[in-house]
């Protein structure tokens, strides 16, 4: 049966070390490349001095704003001493709150996970039901149905749905607050909205996996036996069906991570891509660095968490 | 003779098989529209859509105007919704053809190239991709549009240089089984360089897939210009666009539902006809 019990026997524990080393190696290389590009992105117009300073600044002004913040050393220097304070979590002070940068972003951390994560538990509640449905009754009005459910879904973008969802249940219903978080009524539309993108995709990969796992043998055996509808298709269809389906679910959660810079801008919703936006309007540069690597550091660790639930959930990866 | 038969029987297949995926046709005929509308949209605007008009503001649609009817209403200038939004398709394919056209070939020619040879280049580019993708897209964009300006032309340039990596990646792995198909082997043998096998041999055989993945960028893209300019960081006004139709609107939501709802469905239905097309291609090309 391709779905085996999930012990990893002894043969292979050597095997699945070697894979997760490599895997770890591979996001240290990642995430310097990360604080590399974050670094560069600031210096993509050489001097960063007149992005930082007003436009009425005098020359003396500029000389000793450059020195303070080390532009007048070469670039790999400069880099360098970027990554020290990288490293150390120090990102520098943000040039509009004088707080520091990395501390305004962990304050918002929280804000922005709870959203994500309703988003996606929103997303997977109605997909799974929906693609396992349309698997198991292809070419039906129910599979019809659950498509164009995706479709739109897929050409629906946020600040739009968004918009929408607010100009119904705010403006026209008085339901649901559009602004602000406090308490579970405002999360709704927000998670919602941000939730439909991803909703779409997982729909279609849930559909064409179980169609897939359906049409194997061991499903006709299980069916064979005389199991339950229930017992064959969510025990041991799904199962199987999981692995594809958990692998776009990680990448969904980057995707999930940009999407929310548009909602929270859209619904107020105080969190990290919030802080980012409102930082690059204000030229907060510090800030703007610090909440990009935060929430690619995220997506990078979600990403190598999704490929050791591999290692654990699909034998057959272990034996390379 | 015989070229004029078999695109006779190209059209044929195409026309069949459009005929019979409803939903492909849908798609196609949308698209088309949406490139006519583009095109002469100077000719089937009904007015300028810089033309402010203050005594019209914020009319709702239907509503009679100086020199004819605001179908879709007025905005918080008084300028009409309807011409706005025909104008605003001509950025938004701008942007997102010219930048599918460099993102394709870039990532194509990177594809072919690290699927081919393999080896150190093939590692290098994979981890960029990695370091990209580790990125949330729309956040190394703003921040990137953000440093250089917001205008049409360092918009194509960034989407079109980060747009590399959907192409690249799929080709990759369709040249890495290619690559081991006789055909290729034959083409070593009587002595083909590499340059000649790369571009006359393989490619061809991933332009397919590579034709999919194009009209799904382009999709992609649109979302994504019609994201900068609703954020501010994207073409900025007075020229219409998408995006920024619907950041204006949305101050206006709670009195002037339809400054942000037309727009939105512009958008909502070119991408759903992109989609659709791109569908079709799939089942048809794959």
């Amino acid at each position: 049966m391709p779905y085996s019990r999930s012990i990893i026997r002894e043969g292979e524990v050597k095997y699945v070390k070697k894979y997760l080393l490599q895997r770890l190696l591979q996001t240290i290389v990642v995430l310097v490349g990360i604080t590399l590009i974050v670094f560069i992105i600031l210096h993509l117009t050489g001097d960063p001095t007149h992005l930082l300073l007003p436009l009425e600044a005098t020359k003396e002004e500029i000389t000793l704003f450059r020195h303070q913040m080390g532009f007048d050393k070469p670039l790999y220097a400069q880099y360098l001493h970027f990554l020290k304070g990288v490293i150390h979590g120090d990102f520098g002070q943000s040039l509009r709150h004088g707080q520091p940068a990395l501390y305004l972003v962990v304050e918002r951390l929280p804000a922005t996970i709870e959203l994500t994560v309703a988003a996606l538990a929103i997303a997977l509640a109605i997909a799974i039901p929906v693609g396992i449905l349309s698997a198991v009754k292809p070419n039906t009005s129910t599979d019809h149905i659950g498509m164009i459910v995706a479709l739109m879904g897929q050409s629906m973008p946020i600040y739009w749905s968004g918009l929408m969802l607010i100009l119904l249940l705010t403006v026209k219903l008085n339901l649901l607050p559009a602004f602000g978080r406090s308490g579970l009524h405002s999360l709704i539309m927000p998670a919602i909205s941000l939730g439909f993108f991803s909703m779409a995709r997982i729909v279609r990969v849930t559909r064409s996996s179980m169609i897939s796992v359906l049409g194997k043998d061991f499903i006709r055996t299980a069916k064979a036996k005389g199991l339950t509808n229930y017992r064959v298709i969510v025990l041991h269809a799904f199962k199987n069906a999981a692995i594809p389906i958990i692998t776009l679910v990680g990448m969904e959660l980057g995707t999930l991570l940009g999407g929310a810079v548009i909602t929270e801008t859209i619904f107020a919703w105080p969190g990290v891509g919030r802080l980012a936006i409102q930082a690059i309007y204000n030229r907060d540069f510090p800030v703007v660095q610090a909440a990009v690597f935060t929430l690619a550091v995220i997506f990078v660790l979600i990403n190598l968490l999704v490929d050791i639930l591999y290692t654990y959930l699909d034998p057959r990866v272990r034996y390379g | 003779m015989s070229d004029t038969i078999t695109s006779i029987n190209a059209s044929k297949k195409i026309f069949h098989s459009l005929w019979s995926n409803k939903r492909g046709l849908i798609g196609c005929v949308t698209v088309l529209a949406v490139m006519v509308i583009a095109i002469t949209a100077p000719l089937i605007s009904p007015f300028d859509p810089l033309k402010q008009d203050l005594s019209l503001r914020l009319k709702p649609p239907g509503c009679k105007g100086s020199s004819g009817t605001h179908w879709l209403g007025t905005d918080h200038l008084g300028r009409d919704v309807a011409s706005r939004i025909i104008y605003g398709a001509r950025i938004s394919l701008i942007i997102s053809l010219s930048a599918v056209i460099i993102a394709s070939i870039l990532g194509i020619t990177i594809g072919l190239i690290t699927g081919y040879f393999r080896g150190k280049i093939d590692t290098i580019f994979m981890r960029l991709a990695d370091i990209q993708l580790a990125f949330p897209f729309i956040l190394l964009i703003i921040a990137v549009v953000a440093v250089l300006g917001a205008n049409i032309r360092n918009i194509i340039v960034v989407f079109g240089i980060t747009g590399w990596v959907v192409y690249a990646r799929i080709v990759r792995s369709e040249v890495l089984s290619l690559r081991e198909r006789e055909f290729i082997t034959a083409a070593k043998a009587l002595g083909g360089s590499n340059f000649r096998i790369i571009f006359l041999h393989l490619f061809p055989n991933v332009g397919a897939s590579c034709i999919v993945i194009a009209t799904l960028e382009i999709a992609r893209m649109i979302l994504m210009e019609a994201a900068l300019s609703f954020l501010g960081l994207g073409i900025q006004p007075p020229t219409p666009s998408w995006g920024g139709l619907l950041a204006d609107g949305r101050d206006y939501l709670f009195t002037s539902w339809w400054f942000a709802t037309f727009p939105g469905m512009a958008i909502m239905l070119t991408i759903l006809g992109v989609n659709m097309m791109g569908d079709w291609l799939r089942d048809f090309l794959i």
